[in-house]
């Protein structure tokens, strides 16, 4: 019976030959660590390209090797390069998340780490980089504990908190709609969070809750809750989900209707999602955590919008991509007034550091509060384009930036302890 | 209180509906080649990414009719370079080859149309629920329940009526003396393949319309399929059907007096029907055991 | 002794000597310590899968949810009960396998694809109870706030907590008892009739074997393990979520115990060295690395259905 084997090992090995020259194309020997000019600065950048959150992730992504670029031009941080390194923690797996960074940190030796969009992964990386003491700021991730509970030495946010959402847009809603709101929210501790922070703020104001549908992540269908809210007969529908479910969220309300009959509205809005929506589905009153379309005089945004442009593809940037650009710029900015790259002295450095014009991006004072780590970022709030204004891009109207700092809770309500380190 | 529970449970059977084609299509594949096809929702993603990039050539009506058939295309495609190797082996190797396949697909429809949502709009006169003040129903819903009560009845027809039905009907039954009796099996299960993926692709095309069209949306359409399968009795596609409405009904109606558990009800009937009736609704006893 | 028994004790110490040294030969190529670690708990968890898939013959593709459950299992243990690393892996290991047990009594009539889709419907039932049962288990940020205690033993402490080189041997201890009970379970006469199960159940049954007795003890004995390696890989990151308890990782383990070679005992942890290496590996080079892995998987299925450890042994035949 030698023959049926033989012609079976020719065949495998025909194949073999075939995908080993495909394969060796794109990666070489797998156990070659690439040597890196021991000089460099090594960042590494732990964060979804792939799965659910891959057009967040790769817009921070975007946003960082711009600033690095930019950064490098001017020399480097302290007279050294600095070079990304760019891992796929993917947009759910924390087990994943956690070994990048070990791998991250173990092997390649970063100074400073990044990520992640999804809370969850974040604290998970939190945690590994607390225990290895290297400077960690998280771009995009927004649960609270991250700068609140939770809040570690050695990590910084940039993006804003639930609490901060809610405080920045309740009060305009409560003016300008009415009192009676009916809220949906994914049923998971973001969520949670966000619908606490509003209900409070409406409590505050006076206001009532009609009702709080809790939807499970990622249901494709809003009809039945669509219904509950119709039949509550709110001044307001306050839509919370996130992602993909507000693109289908959104989409449902406008064909039934319902957003000719209600006010919508919500708290954050990302341009990633309302990109993926037909223009008839960009209804509401929102808050995004940074727009492109600003009044004139704003220092560097023209820049820095073309900048953007050269790289994707004429893509305008996202609130996304303002995060990682800020992550990196101000992780150089603290080394230089720290004069150093040692992770409690950039710490320190950070600690109340306001960043400048030309990153900052938008008027009001922006900052990292010293005694949460939490970056005071304005809240531009306005209302979604259904016409699209004639600008394909324009899909937002701001009518107000609000600073941070006046929407942020104080520290000892966010229930940050900040434990220094010895 | 009953308008809500009526509506829903009008809502749950379109949402059921739409379960069951896609059931459908798995069950098809399911029961003659012995193949669960863990790429099915993959499927449907390139049947919703293909009907968005054909609308500006074709308008939506073409677009509508066109992709599921090229995704039937690419299915007969696949079918013929791997899926048909491993017909006759352990079910293991059919589940991670389709499992393989799944990776492959979500990571093509990324690259080639990106990770970005792409939006998607639906005619006008659709877009419109059917009245403001009672019965809730969007235009677009019913007519994504009449596309499936219309492909679903064609189907029906075909196995009944079709030699090529009437063969993968017996094929279901009994496969060795179908081929025994001259006919090609080989074309019969491709045939059948490529029935499954129209299924899917026309699933894809009209579930773009209602939701956000990314690489992973197939994702949360999957299980509900199986577990159609498995309520309705492997090897029924009557069966199947039932499951898909009973699960979509289920839901809708749990989401009026316990919204959270409405994505858990399905495991919660499936494990009723374990329990009490292991071989499904409208299995029999024996269909692959 | 004859010279396929040296020959099988010479392989034997090869494998446990790469083990034992791996903290130090592994850096040498690019890797790193916890990357060790976690490809044995991995490779522990794919050679249950196999104790069941490859020896018995039955396809479970929902067993991620018992390696989840004795993950959730020994993190709630040390958060909540003990500060106690083998008390918390004894909790996980319980949790995970009488769950399997009782789980099991319900399946074990079924074989085939109707038992691998049923199992992959349980097993997104625990998936989703781990999502939704926020308050006890984190919801989907995971369970954390727990961390693997020192050893404390007697004589000695262990710092398994920092020394990342430590904890990697208490891994291999418990990875070395893990696959020695199995090991001796395998040759024991219960092990044997497993493997007549798998050849040919028929026939089995007519030589009085209780065959569905016996499958269900093999799925109970394979969920104990795999609760285990499940409750080893909580302390590795100190952290539990419910992707642990996702349909997708059991079709990881599968696709381990496949590519290592499933009819032997070695070839799983051969497969989870290679899968989760190469997946380290690849997705840091590109972002296509889903593509990669996905064209993996298949020519495995397509090319080398015996695995790579099979295709060693054809070789041998031929």
């Amino acid at each position: 019976m030698k023959n049926p084997v033989l012609s079976l090992t020719t065949d495998r090995r025909t194949v073999l030959k075939g995908a080993a020259a495909a394969g060796a194309l794109q990666i070489a020997s797998p156990f070659v660590v690439p040597v890196w000019a021991a000089d460099n600065l090594k960042i590494g950048i732990c964060n979804p390209l792939t799965g659910t959150y891959a057009a967040p992730g790769k817009n921070e992504q975007t946003g960082c090797q711009l600033a690095a670029d930019q950064i490098n031009a001017k020399g480097g941080i302290l007279g050294r390069k600095i070079e990304l390194l760019i891992e796929d923690s993917t947009s759910g797996d924390a087990g994943t998340a956690v070994q990048k960074t070990r791998k991250l940190i173990d092997r390649d030796h970063v100074n400073f780490l990044v990520g992640n969009v999804n809370s969850a992964l974040a604290q998970a990386m939190a945690q590994v980089s607390n225990e290895k003491g290297v400077l960690h700021i998280v771009p995009g991730g927004h649960t609270d504990p991250i700068t609140g509970t939770d809040c570690k030495w050695n990590v910084f946010r940039v993006c804003n908190t639930t609490r901060m959402e809610a405080n920045s847009i309740c009060p305009l809603l409560f003016k300008t709609y009415g009192k009676k709101w009916h809220f949906i929210t994914p049923d998971y501790a973001f969520g949670h969070t966000l619908y606490q922070g509003c209900e409070a703020n409406l409590k505050k104001l006076g206001g009532t809750v009609t009702g709080n549908e809790l939807t499970p992540l990622g249901i494709t269908d809003f009809s039945a809750y669509l219904i509950k809210a119709r039949a509550a007969n709110p001044d307001v529908l306050v839509v919370l989900v996130q992602g993909n479910d507000m693109v289908n969220c959104l989409k449902q309300i406008s064909q039934f209707g319902i957003d000719k009959q209600i006010h919508v509205a919500g708290t954050q809005q990302e341009l990633e999602s309302v990109e993926a929506m037909p223009p008839e589905a960009r209804v509401g009153v929102w808050m995004f955590e940074w727009y492109w379309k600003q009044a004139a005089g704003t220092a560097g945004l023209d820049q820095f919008i073309a900048d953007i442009r050269k790289r994707s593809g004429g893509k305008v940037p996202t609130a996304r991509t303002w995060f990682g650009y800020v992550t990196i710029h101000a992780y150089a900015l603290a080394c230089a007034k720290a004069k150093s790259i040692e992770a409690k002295a950039v710490a320190k450095a950070l600690s109340d550091m306001e960043l400048p014009p030309e990153v900052k991006l938008q008027p009001n004072k922006v900052y990292f509060r010293g005694g949460d780590h939490q970056l005071m970022l304005s809240a531009f709030i306005g209302q979604l384009n259904t016409k699209g204004d004639g600008d394909p891009e324009n899909l937002f109207k701001v009518n107000s930036i609000v600073a941070g700092e006046s929407i942020a809770p104080s520290i000892a309500e966010t229930g940050c302890k900040m434990q220094m380190p010895a | 209180m009953t308008d809500l529970l009526l509506f829903n449970a009008t809502n749950g059977l379109i949402i059921g509906a739409f379960y069951a084609l896609m059931a459908i299509g798995l069950s098809l594949i399911l029961n003659l080649s012995n193949v669960i096809n863990f790429a099915h929702g993959g499927f449907l993603v390139i049947g919703a990414y293909l009907s968005y990039t054909l609308t500006p050539y074709l308008g939506f009506w073409g677009a509508l009719i066109v992709a599921p058939f090229l995704t039937a295309a690419i299915g007969l495609i696949v079918e013929r370079l791997l899926i048909r190797r491993v017909y006759g082996r352990d079910p293991l190797y059919s589940l991670l080859l389709t499992f393989g396949l799944a990776f492959i697909i979500e990571d093509g429809t990324r690259q080639i149309w990106g990770a970005l949502g792409k939006p998607t709009s639906i005619p006008a006169f659709l877009s419109k629920p059917l009245s403001y003040q009672f019965f809730f129903i969007t235009g677009y819903r019913l007519f994504m329940v009449a596309i499936v009560v219309l492909a679903i009845a064609l189907l029906f027809v075909l196995l009944r009526y079709t030699r090529a039905g009437i063969r993968v009907r017996a094929g279901t039954l009994d496969l060795e003396t179908v081929a025994a009796l001259g006919i090609n099996i080989r074309t019969l299960r491709s045939l059948n393949f490529a029935i499954g993926i129209f299924l899917a692709g026309l699933a894809g095309a009209l579930a773009s319309g209602q939701l956000g069209l990314e690489p992973t949306m197939g994702d949360g359409l999957l299980m509900p399929s199986f577990i159609a399968i498995i309520v309705g009795g492997v090897g029924s596609l009557t069966g199947t059907l039932l499951g898909g409405l009973m699960i979509g009904v289920a839901t809708g109606l749990t989401a009026v007096v316990f919204p959270s558990a409405s994505d858990a009800i399905m495991y919660v009937i499936m494990a009723v029907v374990l329990l009490v009736r292991p071989r499904g609704l409208l299995g029999e006893e024996g269909m692959l055991t | 002794m004859t010279a396929e028994q040296k020959k099988h004790l010479a392989v034997l110490a090869a494998i446990w000597a790469a083990l034992i040294f791996a903290p130090y030969w592994m850096p040498l190529f690019g890797g790193y310590t916890a990357l060790g670690t976690r490809v044995l708990a991995i490779g522990l968890g794919a050679m249950s899968v196999n104790f069941l898939l490859g020896f018995t013959g039955v396809l479970s593709f929902g067993h991620a949810a018992w390696f989840g459950l004795g993950a959730y299992g020994a993190g709630l243990c040390i958060k909540w009960i003990a500060l106690s690393t083998p008390l918390g892996l004894l909790a996980g290991t319980l949790v995970g396998g009488i769950a399997g047990g009782l789980l099991g009594a319900l399946l074990v009539r079924r074989r085939g694809i109707y038992f691998a889709m049923v199992t992959i419907a349980f097993g997104q039932v625990f998936y989703y109870i781990a999502f939704q049962w926020g308050s006890l288990t984190g919801g989907d940020d995971g369970l954390r706030g727990f961390a693997r205690q020192p050893l404390h033993l007697g004589f000695a402490t262990v710092d398994i907590l920092g020394n990342s080189t430590a904890f990697y041997y208490f891994m291999l201890v418990c990875f070395a008892c893990a696959v020695g009970l199995m090991g001796f379970i395998l040759r024991s006469p219960f092990g044997h009739t497993m493997i007549a199960i798998r050849e040919n159940e028929r026939r089995a049954r007519f030589l009085g074997i209780a065959v569905e007795f016996h499958i269900w003890i093999a799925f109970t004995l394979s969920c104990f393990f795999m609760a285990f390696s499940g409750a080893l890989y909580a302390m590795v990151n100190n952290f539990a979520d419910p992707r642990m308890l996702h349909y997708s990782l059991s079709g990881d383990f599968v696709i381990m115990a496949v590519m290592g070679g499933m009819r032997t005992f070695w070839g799983p942890l051969l497969g989870a060295v290679v899968f989760v290496v190469l997946q380290d590996y690849i997705s840091s080079v590109t972002v296509n690395w889903m593509s990669f892995i996905g064209l993996m998987i298949v020519a495995i299925v397509l090319f080398f259905p015996r695995g790579l450890l099979g295709l060693l042994r054809q070789r041998k035949a031929a």
